[in-house]
């Protein structure tokens, strides 16, 4: 009998697997048994009603997809009467995904959203279709320590704040939102990315650029989460490319307590319960009685510390 | 749909774990299913569409007209497509435990699809989505498609016939060699109206003939189409004129097709006047025939 269950951004969860925001809605409910998942996690909620992009909004590539969604939301009075209730059925805990195009935009929306039903709050700091040229709050440490704090103030909830691996160094901005009071940092979010039909001359998005997701990003996203593990002490939730069990363990060996699976879900709406399932077959097959011994529990390559310093100062 | 559906696969009866295999599911529980489904046929009808049909278990064998499955389409060419295809279903039969689609073969999912065999495996994900439905009083409906639009509709005529609801199918190609679902039409009972553009029956304005006809004779007590922007538009002017109720059912490029990832929606009227997205994979693909603005 294997331990699933990890303690992560203050929040203890059955098992490390959820869904990644935007890839996850109560249709899924039609397809697997919600109560076997870690956590939930809900499309970004905002304030202001917003249509989303204009279509195509999703583009296949190799070995992923592209999309450029936009976020549509129907805002939070819908979230809290009609979102919230479904979920009160299942045991698992709800983390509501928030975004705004301003720190107190964050804030309030913070307050406002921290109702009975929801366990955790996830700052969606980083989408980088919300604003001109894809800048957002997380491809910066100042204006992620600015918005950080803004949020901290404003909510009392556990605060999870996702990252954009759109930036120089993501280590760095995993440091200001701990230093400014996240509890756990999601690493990451779609990569900026765009594709051209060849045959018409056009961008394959709508709104031209947008986020690449899929197995393609897999390895681009798990460096980023190492580098974010020897950063932070805070807890790291692994987001890109997972689609099952081996994929979360290399996740959780880089350093992640958890992760949350998104376009997979696309691809085979079981994917997080494949995800559960390898894992704990994993644990069985390699003698681990809890899965949370796996974070952090990566062997270096037989190079020693100064060396590994060494070559991350030479920029690889 | 759940309900009366028996657990079939118990992990304390069967005494072995779940399938690990590409299919992770215990889809007999749950009115969705991703399952691996066998080729029986898949032959050409014309130059340019395929009949396919494959072996489903519950709950694929629920599926009902206008409702689709979303296909996980095999390599051509090399590389397998990454998301799946969304496929209306276009004919089902319990007793034999079989669903068909008709497809043109037009990209890298429909190429993939075409190079199946039988004794070949397909994953299949569904049934989806929301299909057609009738209303107790209608005894006779008009039914308007044109190519692909034909094999989403031809599923209505066995659904009528069970109803006891007469259909006048109007079906419509730019040849005469291109007509589809004529003999499953006519094999429910239904009269079958050839409309081409070759010989420019298939105009709008004599389509419209038509339609007047039928009312005239009380034979379109609602109005269904699919396939075509033009004859959407003419049946959302002539059900207006005529207060006659119908149903569309839309295609939409789809990711998720659970409603989950919002790529497939569609401009519709909303009830403030304004217009508003729905998602086709979702809220339909069958919709009433006056709320989208186009096909």
């Amino acid at each position: 009998m294997v331990d699933l269950a990890v303690d992560i951004g203050g929040l203890r969860l059955a098992n490390p697997v959820m869904p990644a925001s935007g890839t996850f809605a109560d249709g899924l409910a039609r397809v697997i048994d919600f109560n076997r998942l870690g956590a939930f996690v809900t499309k970004t909620v905002t304030r202001e009603l917003r249509a989303g992009n204009p279509t195509p909004r999703v583009a296949e590539t190799a070995g992923g997809m592209l999309n450029s969604i936009g976020i549509p939301s129907k805002g939070v009075d819908y979230f809290i009467s009609q979102t919230l209730p479904f979920y009160r059925r299942f045991t698992p805990p709800l983390i509501a995904s928030i975004s705004a195009p301003t720190a107190d935009g964050f804030a309030s929306l913070a307050a406002e959203i921290g109702v009975a039903g929801v366990a955790a709050i996830e700052a969606n700091i980083s989408c980088p279709n919300l604003e001109q040229d894809g800048r957002a709050f997380a491809m910066t440490p100042q204006a992620t320590a600015g918005v950080v704090a803004r949020l901290r103030a404003a909510t009392k909830l556990p605060l999870w704040v996702k990252l954009t691996p759109n930036t120089g160094d993501i280590a760095d901005v995993a440091r200001a939102a701990e230093a400014n009071g996240a509890d756990a940092v999601i690493v990451a979010n779609t990569i900026l990315a765009m594709a051209i039909d060849v045959e018409t001359f056009r961008p394959r998005l709508g709104s031209i650029t947008g986020g690449l997701s899929g197995p393609a990003v897999k390895p681009i996203i798990l460096r980023q989460v190492y580098q974010c593990a020897r950063a932070v002490k805070i807890g790291i939730v692994g987001c890109g490319g997972i689609a099952n069990g081996n994929d979360a363990v290399e996740y959780l060996l880089a350093g992640a307590r958890a992760v949350q699976v998104g376009t997979a879900t696309f691809v085979h709406p079981t994917a997080m319960i494949r995800v559960v399932d390898e894992l704990d077959d994993f644990c069985k097959r390699r003698g681990f009685a809890r899965v949370s011994a796996l974070t952090g529990a990566l062997m270096s390559a037989g190079a020693d510390e100064t060396d590994v310093e060494w070559r991350q100062e030479a920029g690889e | 749909m759940i309900a009366g559906v028996e657990p079939l696969l118990s992990p304390f009866s069967l005494g072995r774990p779940l399938a690990m295999d590409t299919v992770h599911a215990t889809h007999s529980l749950f009115p969705v299913a991703e399952q691996s489904a066998a080729v029986i046929t898949n032959a050409a009808v014309n130059a340019e569409y395929k009949h396919l049909i494959v072996a489903v278990e519950a709950p694929a064998i629920d599926v009902v007209a206008g409702q689709f499955f979303h296909l996980l389409c095999p390599p051509s060419d090399g590389a397998a497509p990454f998301l799946r295809r969304p496929m209306s279903v276009y004919a089902a039969d319990r007793t034999r435990g079989c669903v068909e689609f008709l497809y043109k073969v037009t990209g890298a999912g429909t190429r993939g699809l075409a190079t199946l065999a039988p004794g070949d495996r397909l994953n299949v994900l569904g049934p989806l989505g929301r299909g057609f439905t009738l209303a107790p009083s209608w005894r006779h409906i008009a039914v308007v498609g044109r190519g692909v639009g034909l094999a989403t509709l031809a599923p209505l005529a066995l659904m009528a016939e069970r109803a006891d609801v007469g259909v006048t199918a109007i079906l419509s190609a730019r040849r005469p060699d291109l007509v589809m679902s004529v003999e499953l039409f006519r094999a429910h009972g239904a009269e079958v109206v050839v409309v081409t553009d070759s010989d420019h029956s298939s105009d709008v304005g004599n389509v419209e003939r038509l339609l007047r006809g039928l009312a005239t004779r009380h034979k379109a007590d609602a109005l269904f189409t699919c396939g075509s922007n033009r004859l959407l538009l003419l049946l959302q002017q002539f059900g207006k004129e005529l207060g006659i109720p119908g149903q569309v059912a839309l295609e939409q490029q789809m990711g998720c097709a659970l409603g989950m990832c919002f790529c497939c929606v569609r401009d519709f009227h909303a009830a403030d006047g304004g217009v508003e997205h729905r998602r086709v994979c979702w809220e339909g693909p069958v919709f009433d025939l006056q709320e989208p603005l186009s096909w």
